[in-house]
């Protein structure tokens, strides 16, 4: 299958007045119709920088200085501001974390709607209405004719987080990319929403790139997931490969820090009792190690971890960890 | 034996400009003995951070007892208020809203110490720096003031300044959810060692039920100001009976178990508002079992051995809809 969104080597850098400053370093990622990709890390590992520059919405001072990012054929980073504007929220929507302040406060929730429609469709008032009523059904909103002319402050969290799902979808997008959309939601409407966004996607063959630090929703939502760790992708594979054989220590780390909710007769095994941890902290940027940026933090680390860049080991067909201690016959142990 | 802390159905209700009333914590009782951690779940609104600012009398209740020890915090006020505060400490949720920006982390830490006039006044600066290695930072960052320090170092100050009166009972208000993962972890552990260490007490509150498994010796789970089911932590995940306490471990995410993925039973909607909860049972509203009893009659507490209690006239009768409850049922 031919992935819809392809990310080769980017390089993102900051400019701080004295020298550029590396906050994305030769990531890589392939997002497939239909499909869900999940990219995981801590806070300031850049997963939101990846999908900013990606929408072509990095803050100031924050650019791109190398790679490509290719949407259906078309190289994004080539495109000039008024193409990238006809892609925004028609081939390429994101939902953001907290709907309250990504919506506007003062316009009504079919305003919001059918700008998108609108400046994107050629579409009458009337017909774009219609499509936004639709989309209020799609993403299950209770008495959608009433929630059209409601204000975002009239709405529950949940509600809002709905409206920002139907003006993502509204275009029908091939690409969307959801950064952290439920975090801000308690846990039984954050079941609703992935619940939602899988039977949408179902329908659509949307591709979706899910940015979280949570790894339950990875394992609720995605297809397959990039690890992200200090600008880096340090590890890569199926759902199934990462969380079931995770090749690099970070995500090993991660998936023992991650407590582990025990149901059943499992909630009385004494053995599940401890707790992992993964010591020190994400590097803040400009400090990243030279070699292994992991290295301070892995138990494993030697001295050529220190010393040297790891190599990119495929441990297995379509999953591969960046790290020296990852070999492909200890990943299949 | 005796509990460290006794709550009699503690009210607390807040009234609104427009007459009506927020049912914040509707009639809430347990206890909690010393050495063990009270977990309360629910999500929000569900009136968990009120328990807990109620039991630091930072709210008062409306009514209802609260003992910590033998002593009735809700008769006192003034000074026998403050100084029953350093038996009782809270961490909040944001360390960075609730350390003062412009005191160095030493004067921080310290600031209890002086206010409650603890200890010798020579021996604190040592308290201080003994409080400092505890919860893992080096003594010299004294000096640094708290936008110097991360999420979890902050944290870890919050703790420190909790810890450094020496309390028995410390109530942790979501201590963890505003932190990364590998640094949640960190704190985990750090609470759970200074617990075994000191034999303190904890009331945690969380919306997450992997985490408050983890810590906590007993569960509560609350719905619109009320628990709905409580039991020790063990009982609680191998044989919870309430509807909503399943729906929260339905949609609770687990990386681990990847065979949940797309659990089966969610329920709809979201917690109507404390304000004009529903009369009878307060979860009937969303709960896929209510029959017209629900609408109608109001569930009390029913004990199942072990200190299990649940509010829901079907508990027992109705079959768990997750797997690994419905195993050993």
């Amino acid at each position: 299958m031919q992935p819809i969104l392809e990310i080769k080597n980017l390089q993102v850098g900051v400019d701080t007045g004295k020298s550029v400053q590396s906050v994305l370093d030769g990531v890589s990622l392939q997002l497939f119709p239909g499909k869900t990709l999940g990219v995981v890390g801590e806070s300031g590992c850049g997963k939101s920088m990846t999908a900013l520059a990606t929408m072509g919405l990095l803050p100031d001072r924050f650019s791109v200085t190398g790679g490509s990012i290719i949407l259906a054929g078309e190289d994004l980073l080539a495109a000039k501001p008024s193409r990238l504007r006809q892609l925004r929220g028609n081939a390429l929507s994101m939902i953001f974390q907290e709907p309250m302040t990504a919506l506007n406060p003062v316009l009504t929730v079919e305003r919001q709607i059918t700008e998108v429609i609108e400046l994107h469709q050629k579409k009458s008032s009337a017909e774009a209405r219609e499509i936004a009523l639709e989309m209020l059904r799609a993403v299950q909103i209770p008495g959608p004719e009433e929630r059209l002319i409601a204000y975002p402050h009239e709405l529950s969290g949940g509600m809002r987080q709905r409206v920002m799902i139907a003006i993502a979808l509204a275009c029908r997008p091939k690409v969307i990319i959801a950064d952290e959309p439920t975090t801000a939601l308690d846990v039984t409407v954050q079941a609703q929403i992935f619940r939602l966004l899988r039977d949408l996607q179902m329908q659509t063959e949307t591709a979706i790139m899910l940015i979280t630090h949570d790894l339950g929703a990875v394992a609720e939502m995605a297809d397959d997931v990039a690890v992200l760790y200090a600008g880096k992708c340090v590890e890569s594979g199926t759902v199934e490969a990462i969380l079931g054989a995770p090749a690099h220590p970070y995500t090993r780390g991660l998936m023992s820090c991650t407590p582990r909710l025990r149901l059943g007769a499992a909630a009385n095994d004494p053995q599940a009792e401890g707790l992992g941890e993964i010591p020190g902290m994400v590097p803040p940027l400009g400090r990243f190690p030279k070699a292994c940026r992991f290295a301070p933090r892995c138990a494993l680390a030697d001295a050529r971890c220190h010393a040297e860049q790891p190599p990119l080991v495929d441990t297995a067909p379509g999953h591969s960890a960046l790290c020296w201690k990852t070999s492909p016959e200890k990943a299949v142990a | 034996m005796k509990p460290l802390l006794d709550v009699k159905d503690l009210k607390v209700h807040f009234p609104l400009a427009s007459g009506q009333t927020v049912y914040a914590v509707d009639g809430v009782t347990f206890q909690v003995n010393e050495g063990d951690s009270f977990g309360i779940v629910g999500e929000s609104g569900s009136g968990k951070s009120t328990t807990a600012q109620a039991l630091m009398r930072l709210v008062d209740p409306i009514e209802g007892v609260i003992h910590l020890d033998t002593q009735d915090l809700t008769a006192l006020s003034g000074d026998p208020l403050r100084t029953m505060r350093h038996k009782m400490q809270m961490v909040f949720q944001d360390p960075y809203s609730s350390l003062n920006p412009r005191l160095r982390a030493g004067q921080a830490v310290r600031e209890p110490l002086d206010l409650m006039g603890l200890g010798p006044v020579r021996g604190r600066d040592t308290r201080v720096d003994e409080m400092f290695t505890q919860v893992g930072l080096h003594p010299d960052a004294k000096r640094l003031f708290p936008h110097q320090f991360s999420g979890g170092q902050r944290q870890r100050l919050c703790i420190a300044r909790a810890m450094v009166t020496e309390p028995r009972l410390i109530v942790c208000d979501e201590p963890v959810s505003a932190l990364d993962v590998a640094i949640q972890a960190q704190i985990l552990n750090l609470l759970k060692r200074l617990q075994k260490d000191k034999r303190l007490t904890y009331v945690f509150i969380s919306h997450d039920l992997a985490v408050v498994q983890h810590i906590c010796t007993h569960v509560a789970v609350m719905y619109l100001g009320e628990f709905v089911e409580q039991a020790p932590t063990g009982q609680l995940f191998a044989a919870a009976k309430h509807p909503y306490t399943w729906s929260l471990m339905a949609a609770a995410l687990s990386p681990h178990d990847r065979s949940r993925a797309g659990a089966r039973f969610t329920v709809t909607g979201e917690p109507p508002s404390p304000i004009d909860p529903p009369k009878a049972c307060r979860f009937a509203g969303r709960c896929p079992f209510a029959t017209d009893r629900c609408r109608t009659e109001k569930p009390t507490l029913r004990d199942f051995g072990l200190g299990h209690r649940v509010a829901c006239h079907y508990a027992g009768e109705l079959t768990p809809p997750l797997p690994e409850l419905a195993a050993t049922a």
